[in-house]
C-alpha cells in the first residue's frame, strides 16, 4: 500500500484525457463464506450465477422503476462523462458514470429488449460473461454513489441506483464484497459497524464523561439506555471512539448539557450508519433501519435525533419514514408507522440531524459561544454527498447547506468557501463513500480525494485554511487517511460539532 | 405499386409507434418505487415539481449546468425539430390551421438550424474522445438517419421540388384510409422511408428518453419524505409480520 502516492494537481481543472484500462483490477477483498451467508446471500460464487444474475435483474427491473427507467433512457450524451470524482482522478474510462451504467446497460440490452436480442452489436448488447460480472464487481466498487453525475443528467439518470442494483445482482450470486458485507454482519450481531459490544461502548462513554469533566469542570452525561428520556441519538459508531469523530460526539453532548434535554443512546441502536443502501438491498436497509424503530419504542422517545454521518442522514432524512416509520404523517390505518409515530413529537422533525437540533437553540439564543476558541482555525465547509444530494435539513430548499454553515459562522470567526462548483449540491465526494472506505481500495480513494484535494490546496494557498469541516463520518475516515498523502495534516479534518465543541460555553444559561 | 406499399407501411409504423409507446409507459407506470430519490434541488411541493419537469424538458436544465456545447447543440436540434413537425401539420390538415401558416416561415429554416444541431452533435460523438468512447453503433445511426431525414426534407424544399399538393392529398388520404397516388419522387420515398424507421425503432431505442424523462423518479419527486410516508405495496407486505 505504501507505494500509493497522491496524483499530480490539474494546473487547470480541465477535463482529463482517457486511459483506458487504467483502474482494471480484481476489485476490492470479496466476503467470505461466512459474512455473505449470514446476510442470506450465497457463500460464494454459484454454479448457475449467470441465470440467477440475469433473473436478478429482472426481478429488480420490476421493483424499481428508476432501474428500469434508468436502463432505457440514456442517449450518450456525456453530459455526466466528466462528472465523477474517480473518472477526474484515475482517468479510466469505465469511470464515467454513462460508461459505468453501460457494464450493466449492455447485458440488460442483451437480455431484456428486442433490438439486444436481434443485433446485439449494433445496439452494444453483450451476453453475460464471467468476464463481464468481474468487470461489474471490480467498477462498481469504485463507485461512492454520490449522486453527483445525476445532477446533470437530462433525465435524472442516478449512477448510484445502478450501481446499488449491480451490487444486489453480485450478492445474490454470492460475489460480495468483504467491508460490507462483514459490517452489515456486525451491526446484525453486536448492534454497530465496529462490533463494538454493549459492555465495552458504556466503558467508552464513562471514560468520555470523564475526560471531558476534566476539561471543562462540569459533568456532561453520555446516558445510555434510558428509558423515557426526550431525544434518541442515533450516530456512527465511529463517534465512539474513532478520531476526529469522538470530538463530535462530546459537542453533541455539550449543546443537550446546555440546553438541558434529556437524551440517551442506545446499545442495541448504536449505529447511525446503514451499509445495507450501499449495496442496494432493500431487506438489508430495512432490517438495520428497524433497530431504530424497536430501540425508539422500547426507550419511549419523543425526538429521534441524528448524529453526524452522510449516508445515514439520507437513509434517515428519505428513507426511515418508508423502512420504519421513524417519521410523521402515515396514513391512521397504517398500524405499523402509527405504533411509533403516535409517541413521537410531531411539533418538532422526525428524525432530525443534530444540526437542525444545535441550529434551532443557537437561533433561540439558548447556547453561548466564544467565537475565539476556534480563532486557530480558517475554516471551510465540504459537503457530503449524501446529506448534500440525498437529504434536506430545515424547513427550506438548501438547508442542508444553509445549517451546518450558519453554525460553523456562530461558533468561529474564519470562515471560507471552496469554489462554488465543488460545493453544496455539486460537491465532490470524498472519495471513500458507498463502500469504497476499506484499506484494499486505497489507490481509488487516493486517486477519488484529486478534486477535493485540489481546491481545498487553493483555498488553503490564497486564505490559509487550515480545518476542513464536514458532517459524514466516512469523510472523516476518509480524509484523515488520505489528508498526509497529498501533504496535509490528518487533523484538517474534522467535525462541525468538533467546533461547537470547542466554543460552547457551558453553565451559562 | 408504390402508393400502396407506403401506404400499408405508414400504418404498420403509426401502430407499432402509438402500441409500442403506450405499453412502455403502462410499465413505468406500472414498475413501483419504493424509495424517496429526488435529486437536489428537490422542490417540495406538487408545484414545484410541475416547474421543475418543465424547465427539464423545455429548458433542457441539468444539460445546461453540465455542458454548454451538448446543450446548446440539443438545444437547437430539438427547438428546431418541434418547428419542423409542426410545420409538418399543413400537410395533414386542411384547411391549414391559421398558427401552422404563421409558422410556416420559421418552420422551413428551422430544417436547416436542425441539421446544424445534428451535425454539432454527430461532430461532438466523432471528435470528443470520452463521447466516442461511449458511443455504440446505434448512436452514430440514430443521428445518420435524423440527418437523413432533415437533409432528403431540404432538398425537397430548396433544390428538387417534389409535388406537395399530390403529397398532402395522399396524407389526408391515408387518414381517411383512403389510398390516393403518391408521387413517384425518389428523394420523397427515401424522406419517408426513413421517417417510418424513425417511427419504428422509437419504442424499442433510446428515443425512450422521451417519455422516460417524465418518469424518472429523480426529477418527480417530491421532497416530503419526512413529512408523509411514502411506501411501495411490495414492501408494505414485509411489514404484515411485524
Amino acid at each position: 500500500m505504501s507505494d500509493i502516492t497522491a496524483p499530480a494537481y490539474r494546473a487547470i481543472p480541465i477535463i482529463p484525457a482517457l486511459k483506458p484500462g487504467a483502474m482494471e483490477g480484481k476489485g476490492p477483498f470479496i466476503a467470505t463464506d461466512k459474512m455473505n451467508e449470514a446476510l442470506g446471500f450465497p457463500g460464494h460464487l454459484v454454479d448457475d450465477w449467470h441465470d440467477r444474475a440475469i433473473a436478478k435483474m429482472g426481478e429488480l427491473l420490476s421493483k424499481y422503476r428508476s432501474f428500469k427507467v434508468f436502463m432505457d433512457a440514456c442517449v450518450h450524451c456525456g453530459a455526466c462523462s466528466d462528472k465523477c470524482h474517480y473518472f477526474i482522478g484515475t482517468q479510466d474510462p469505465k469511470n464515467m458514470p454513462v460508461a459505468r451504467q453501460d457494464l450493466l446497460r449492455s447485458v440488460y440490452r442483451r437480455y431484456f429488449t428486442l433490438p439486444g436480442k436481434l443485433f446485439p452489436k449494433l445496439v452494444g448488447a453483450r451476453d453475460l460473461t464471467r468476464e463481464i460480472l468481474d468487470e461489474w464487481y471490480n467498477y462498481f466498487y469504485q463507485c461512492s454513489e454520490c449522486r453527483r453525475c445525476s445532477l446533470f443528467c437530462p433525465y435524472g439518470i442516478d449512477t448510484a441506483e445502478i450501481t446499488m442494483a449491480a451490487r444486489e445482482i453480485l450478492d445474490s450470486v454470492g460475489y460480495g464484497q468483504k467491508y460490507t458485507n462483514e459490517i452489515l454482519g456486525k451491526v446484525h450481531r453486536i448492534g454497530n459497524n465496529l462490533g463494538l459490544p454493549g459492555p465495552a461502548l458504556i466503558d467508552t462513554l464513562e471514560g468520555l464523561e470523564e475526560d471531558v469533566k476534566d476539561a471543562t469542570g462540569f459533568d456532561v452525561r453520555f446516558p445510555i439506555d434510558v428509558k423515557g428520556a426526550e431525544v434518541l441519538l442515533i450516530t456512527p459508531s465511529a463517534d465512539f471512539f474513532a478520531e476526529p469523530h469522538i470530538d463530535s460526539l462530546i459537542g453533541y453532548a455539550k449543546v443537550f448539557h446546555a440546553s438541558g434535554t434529556s437524551w440517551t443512546l442506545s446499545s442495541m441502536a448504536s449505529e447511525a450508519g446503514n451499509f445495507g443502501m450501499f449495496i442496494g438491498n432493500y431487506e438489508q436497509l430495512r432490517k438495520i433501519a428497524l433497530r431504530i424503530r424497536v430501540a425508539a419504542l422500547e426507550l419511549g422517545v419523543k425526538r429521534i435525533v441524528v448524529g453526524e454521518c452522510g449516508h445515514a442522514w439520507r437513509v434517515a432524512y428519505s428513507f426511515w419514514n418508508t423502512l420504519s416509520g421513524v417519521g410523521s404523517g402515515a396514513n391512521e390505518n397504517d398500524h405499523f408507522a402509527m405504533m411509533l409515530q403516535k409517541q413521537l413529537d410531531h411539533r418538532y422533525k422526525q428524525p432530525a440531524h443534530i444540526c437542525e437540533f444545535t441550529w434551532d437553540l443557537i437561533e433561540r439564543n439558548a447556547l453561548t459561544f466564544d467565537k475565539s476558541a476556534n480563532d486557530k482555525y480558517i475554516i471551510t465547509f465540504h459537503d457530503s454527498c449524501n446529506v448534500a444530494r440525498g437529504a434536506s435539513m430545515g424547513d427550506l430548499p438548501g438547508g442542508q447547506f444553509e445549517i451546518p454553515r450558519n453554525i460553523i459562522k456562530a461558533v468561529a470567526n474564519n470562515y471560507v468557501e471552496m469554489p462554488l462548483n465543488t460545493i453544496r449540491e455539486q460537491t465532490f465526494c470524498c472519495g471513500g463513500g458507498g463502500g469504497v472506505l476499506p484499506d484494499d481500495l486505497l489507490e481509488i480513494r487516493v486517486k477519488g480525494a484529486l478534486p477535493r484535494m485540489e481546491v481545498l490546496q487553493q483555498v488553503a494557498d490564497e486564505h490559509g485554511v487550515n480545518f476542513m469541516a464536514t458532517i459524514c463520518a466516512i469523510c472523516k475516515a476518509q480524509f484523515t487517511k488520505i489528508l498526509p498523502i497529498y501533504g496535509f495534516d490528518r487533523k484538517v479534518v474534522g467535525g462541525v460539532h468538533q467546533l461547537v465543541s470547542n466554543a460552547i460555553q457551558l453553565g451559562q444559561k | 405499386m408504390a402508393s400502396i406499399v407506403f401506404a400499408i407501411l405508414f400504418y404498420f409504423a403509426t401502430l407499432l409507434l402509438v402500441v409500442g409507446l403506450l405499453y412502455r409507459i403502462y410499465i413505468y407506470a406500472r414498475t413501483p418505487v419504493p424509495l424517496k430519490i429526488p435529486t437536489t434541488p428537490a422542490p417540495t411541493t406538487t408545484g414545484g415539481v410541475v416547474l421543475r419537469m418543465m424547465r427539464e424538458v423545455v429548458f433542457f436544465e441539468s444539460l445546461f449546468k453540465s455542458n454548454l456545447w451538448i446543450w446548446g447543440l440539443s438545444a437547437l436540434f430539438h427547438g428546431s425539430l418541434a418547428l419542423v413537425l409542426m410545420r409538418h401539420l399543413r400537410y395533414f390538415t386542411d384547411p391549414v390551421w391559421g398558427w401552422v401558416d404563421l409558422i410556416q416561415p420559421f418552420g422551413m429554416y428551422a430544417g436547416l438550424t436542425m441539421l446544424l444541431g445534428l451535425c454539432g452533435l454527430w461532430w461532438r460523438r466523432i471528435f470528443v474522445e470520452r463521447i466516442r468512447y461511449i458511443s455504440t453503433p446505434s448512436d452514430h445511426l440514430m443521428l445518420l438517419l435524423l440527418i437523413g431525414i432533415a437533409a432528403s426534407g431540404l432538398m425537397m424544399k430548396f433544390v428538387v421540388h417534389t409535388d406537395v399538393i399530390s403529397v398532402k392529398e395522399y396524407f389526408i388520404g391515408l387518414m381517411q384510409f383512403n389510398i390516393l397516388t403518391l408521387p413517384a419522387d425518389p428523394l420523397l420515398f427515401m424522406h419517408l422511408l426513413m421517417v417510418m424507421s424513425l417511427l419504428v425503432v422509437f419504442p424499442f431505442s433510446k428515443l425512450l428518453h422521451a417519455p422516460g424523462v417524465f418518469f424518472s423518479p429523480t426529477r418527480n419527486q417530491k421532497d416530503d419524505s419526512r413529512e408523509k410516508r411514502h411506501i411501495a405495496a411490495w414492501a408494505k407486505k414485509l411489514e404484515a409480520s411485524e
